[in-house]
């Protein structure tokens, strides 16, 4: 036992204490830090490029003047079209093995291959990409195989989302639903999917936000490298900031011309980044909320 | 195993014996449930007797692990027979649970969901039957201002009532509730008791229960389990006043459990 007169005795654990919360603080502040001068910097350096001009013409002159609209055009196509291949595709996969499958091997086989996924690089998928949609299956680049091939990388993303959204709702709901006489697909159906909705969601718009700022997988199978139009359909080249990004710092003829232009592609790519992350904490703050169980 | 139909009685069970992977719950049982009586099934916890009542509409089918042998014959359909229609059978037995579980939606939209899921599509006959299973748990006039609200609106007894009137509104034969009050406080409490003697008259009731003064008001049969073996089953009176095992009466006294 501490003898009572040693109570008044905690100054020194205390100050080594301090000391060791202080060190902690400072790692995890170093997250805003980095989030801060990143923002800063770039808004610093983009935001005299920015004008109406910027955001809704094509490019002239060699790039080095008007804007970047079919850049950003394209990258919410492909972004939106990447969404329509790999929300069915995790979002069935999700519910086939959180309500359907028996938790057995072949439920691990399942997860051990969809974790794998998530690891592959992204250059790796560009090539895969490459080989088997625009060569193998013959669409050529096209917003279609970029499409394709960032769907199969996002998928991982929405997979485990959505499983986690799925986990979240009641076993209550199911077995009430199953005690009324409704077959599995229609508990699922009925009263698991909607409440794992907004859930879903969230996983979606964080996978859109990881398509639409990814380059290697695009420049591979569908991005071109200068197009002053919009993409006339899904079989179509397009211009996505990220790799309009990467040709204005790296592979133009005139760098140092089109460096504030390169500032404002990047800062433009990263508000729509943020925006979209917003909108998924958005809408996670929103149904926490309202949730009812 | 062949099943015969015996009037007047809804389950027949003969050498019952269900296990969860290698652990035997229930040790070969054999009851007869009559229709249009309330049977309690009392215990220690652990006995098995929420087991039992889940494999009555075969909701022991969503534990994995679980095995079940013997037969149960509901009004001459083994229902573990191959062939048996569990959507079916679970129209026919509803379930109340140990905490009510209404689905995050309205009211209205509570109820109507057994009854859209055999196919009714009209709005008067869901508004129909809406209204009638809310006056039979006696809770329309408690909420038929707010059909539209969230369940989750509703008091614990109310939402454990809504329960009960959603398995109503399959117009089921057999109700089996596990515990349907344990989450309860006295007047909720109550007013279930009320409402399960009132159903009675219509429905064969099946009730797990703790609390011994409840199988006692509720029931006209009561089984006595423990671990895994029925000690005694009989009309709710002899047992609660002339047990016949030595084991019941330690139990109803108090003395274990």
């Amino acid at each position: 036992m501490v003898k009572p007169e040693q109570l008044r005795n905690g100054k020194k654990l205390h100050i080594s204490e301090m000391l060791g919360y202080g060190i902690l603080l400072l790692f995890a502040l170093s997250s805003v830090a980095v989030l801060v001068y990143f923002i800063g910097s770039i808004a610093s350096r983009g935001l005299s490029s920015i004008s109406w001009t910027f955001l809704t013409e094509v490019p002239r002159v060699g790039m080095t003047e008007g804007g970047i609209m079919p850049a950003i055009v394209g990258t919410i196509y492909v972004s939106l079209l990447t969404l329509a291949v790999s929300v069915p595709l995790g979002v069935g996969s999700a519910i086939y093995i959180n309500e359907f499958s028996s938790q057995g091997l072949f439920n691990r086989i399942i997860r051990l291959s969809i974790r794998n996924i998530a690891g592959v690089p992204s250059i790796v998928f560009g090539l895969f990409g490459l080989g088997l949609f625009v060569a193998g299956m013959k669409l050529g680049q096209s917003l279609l195989a970029a499409a394709f091939t960032l769907g199969l990388m996002t998928y991982p993303v929405i997979v485990t989302t959505a499983e986690e959204a799925l986990k979240a709702v009641p076993q209550s709901f199911r077995d009430g639903a199953l005690a009324l006489g409704a077959t599995r697909w229609q508990a699922v159906r009925h009263q698991v999917l909607p409440a794992a909705i907004p859930g879903m969601a969230t996983g979606a718009i964080l996978g859109l936000g990881r398509a639409a700022g990814e380059t290697a997988p695009i420049l591979l199978t569908g991005a071109a490298y200068f197009l002053p139009r919009l993409p006339q359909g899904v079989t179509d080249q397009f211009m996505a900031l990220p790799y309009h990004l990467f040709i204005l710092a790296t592979q133009h003829n005139q760098i140092s011309v089109v460096r504030p232009l390169a500032y404002g592609t990047a800062l433009v790519l990263l508000a729509l980044v943020l925006l979209l992350n917003g909108a998924a904490i958005a809408i996670r703050l929103y149904y926490r909320k309202s949730k009812q169980w | 195993m062949t099943c015969s139909v015996i009037n007047q009685v809804a389950f027949s069970i003969k050498d019952l014996q269900i296990s969860y992977g290698k652990e035997k719950v229930i040790k070969g049982i054999a009851l007869d449930i009559q229709e249009k009586e309330v049977t309690a099934i009392i215990g220690p916890s652990g006995c098995g007797k929420s087991t039992f009542l889940k494999t009555l509409n075969r909701m022991i089918d969503t534990v994995p692990s679980s095995r079940v042998t013997g037969s149960i014959c509901y009004r001459g359909q083994d229902i573990y027979a191959a062939s048996t229609n569990v959507v079916a059978l679970r129209h026919n037995v509803g379930m109340v649970f140990q905490k009510p579980n209404p689905f995050p939606k309205s009211i209205f939209d509570n109820i109507a969901f057994g009854p859209r899921l055999q196919g009714v599509r009209d709005k008067q006959k869901l508004k129909q039957i809406v209204e009638s299973s809310l006056k039979r748990t006696a809770l329309w006039d408690e909420v038929k201002d707010r059909l539209n609200s969230s369940a989750f609106s509703l008091s614990g007894g109310q939402q454990q009532r809504l329960c009960i009137a959603r398995a109503l509104a399959v117009e089921p034969d057999v109700i089996l509730m596990d515990e349907p009050c344990s989450a309860l406080d006295p007047i909720a409490t109550a007013k279930i008791e009320d409402l399960i003697e009132e159903l009675r008259k219509q429905y064969t009731i099946i009730i797990v229960t703790h609390n011994m003064q409840q199988a006692a008001r509720v029931s006209q049969k009561t089984a006595f389990f423990l671990t895994g073996n029925v000690i005694e089953f009989g009309e709710t009176a002899k047992i609660f006043t002339k047990p016949k095992e030595k084991k019941t009466e330690d139990y109803i006294t108090g003395r274990f459990g």
